[in-house]
């Protein structure tokens, strides 16, 4: 055991959120994926500041955090507005552009 | 000084223990977000996820870290993402077909890569031994944590403090409808339905409908109302329940009941 396991458990679930955002179709599902990649590049900065014994990665941790309260905040709003005039949540369904 | 800064940092068993039981969970519970069909499902499953990386944060000698993860991302996000869920539709189900071709295994093949290349990087990477937070957390780790946000972050902090104000309004924006019509309350109602009785409409447009089940003889909602002449009166029956096919048929009556509205039709066909 050591904290490389951590770092390790952390790239994997950055790269389930990653697929997750790649292949889910459902804006909230790829929506929870973007906060499961934020979470472990949280937990990247906790086991980096227990690593070298400073407190500044548990800080951009707490800003990563506050960052992406807002974030959801806005996206969600976001999804909400586009199922209202749209009547769907589905990524697939937002091409008004493609020709 | 502190000896453990000296020797490094030496992980407990009960450390080990706990990481080899929760992380497992913690990746189980991730991929609820690939393979489940239901978004409760995965909004719940990804809470539990949530409050697994508190717990590592705790773990990790950062306790405050780890009460703003329980507060933050399970009390606020995930319940959030819940009331979209409510807002959205729960039944809101996925699209199978492809839009680019073989997307899905291209992406599944590329998330494979990443794991292999974040792992071997964090795996061969030479990292420095670990020091450990005994002495930057002396005074416990909220005050540490705190002098740092309010001393060298202080302005990143206030920054923080509009970004959620602009995010508030911005929701506020985003959410809002304009009203394209004239409100109709219940005056404006009041008066329309009596300018159509006074222009010879039905009276039925200025009486109450009947609710379930007053006159009939039974009074819960899936039964309709009888009118004077004893008929059954459908509009009576709360939409929901009709549109579910779930109004109580005829064959469901009593037999008095039954047996009255035969005599209704009796009479009809005598009066005919």
């Amino acid at each position: 055991m050591s904290l490389v396991n951590y770092l390790v458990l952390s790239g994997i679930l950055f790269s389930i959120g990653a697929v997750t955002v790649l292949v889910r179709r459902n804006a909230i599902v790829a929506f929870m994926g973007v906060e499961l990649m934020l979470n472990a590049a949280n937990l990247t900065f906790v086991t980096f500041a227990r690593m070298h014994g400073e407190l500044q990665g548990q800080v951009i941790a707490f800003f990563v955090m506050v960052v992406a309260a807002t974030e959801v905040v806005i996206g969600l709003a976001i999804i909400v507005s586009i199922f209202r005039t749209r009547g769907s949540a589905s990524i697939d369904d937002v091409n008004l552009l493609k020709s | 000084m502190n000896p453990v800064a000296q020797t490094g940092l030496v992980l407990s068993t009960g450390e080990g223990v706990l990481f080899w039981v929760l992380a497992p969970l913690a990746v189980i519970g991730a991929l609820w977000l690939l393979f489940s069909r239901r978004t409760v499902h995965i909004a719940a499953s990804i809470a539990g996820v949530m409050i697994a990386l508190a717990i590592f944060y705790t773990a990790l000698e950062a306790p405050f870290l780890g009460v703003a993860q329980v507060v933050v991302y399970t009390g606020a996000v995930m319940m959030l993402f819940l009331f979209v869920i409510m807002l959205v539709g729960v039944d809101s189900s996925e699209s199978l077909v492809e839009t680019l071709a073989g997307q899905r295994w291209i992406a599944v093949l590329g998330g494979i890569g990443l794991v292999v290349l974040v792992v071997g990087i964090v795996v061969g990477a030479k990292l420095p031994d670990g020091v450990g937070l005994a002495q930057a957390n002396a005074d416990t780790n909220p005050v540490g944590v705190a002098r740092l946000i309010f001393g060298e972050f202080v302005f990143s902090f206030e920054l923080t403090g509009a970004l959620l104000i602009t995010a508030a309004l911005g929701a506020l924006i985003l959410t809002h409808r304009q009203r394209l019509s004239k409100r109709i309350g219940q005056r404006e109602l009041a008066d329309a339905k009596l300018a159509a009785f006074g222009q010879g409409g039905s009276s039925e447009t200025i009486t109450v409908t009947p609710s379930p089940g007053v006159y009939a003889r039974h009074n819960s909602a899936d039964s309709p109302a009888l009118d004077a002449f004893g008929e059954p009166v459908q509009s009576s029956v709360p939409t929901v329940l009709r549109i579910r096919g779930q109004e109580a048929g005829v064959d469901q009556l009593d037999a008095d009941r039954v047996a009255t509205i035969a005599a209704r039709g009796d009479m009809k066909e005598i009066d005919g």
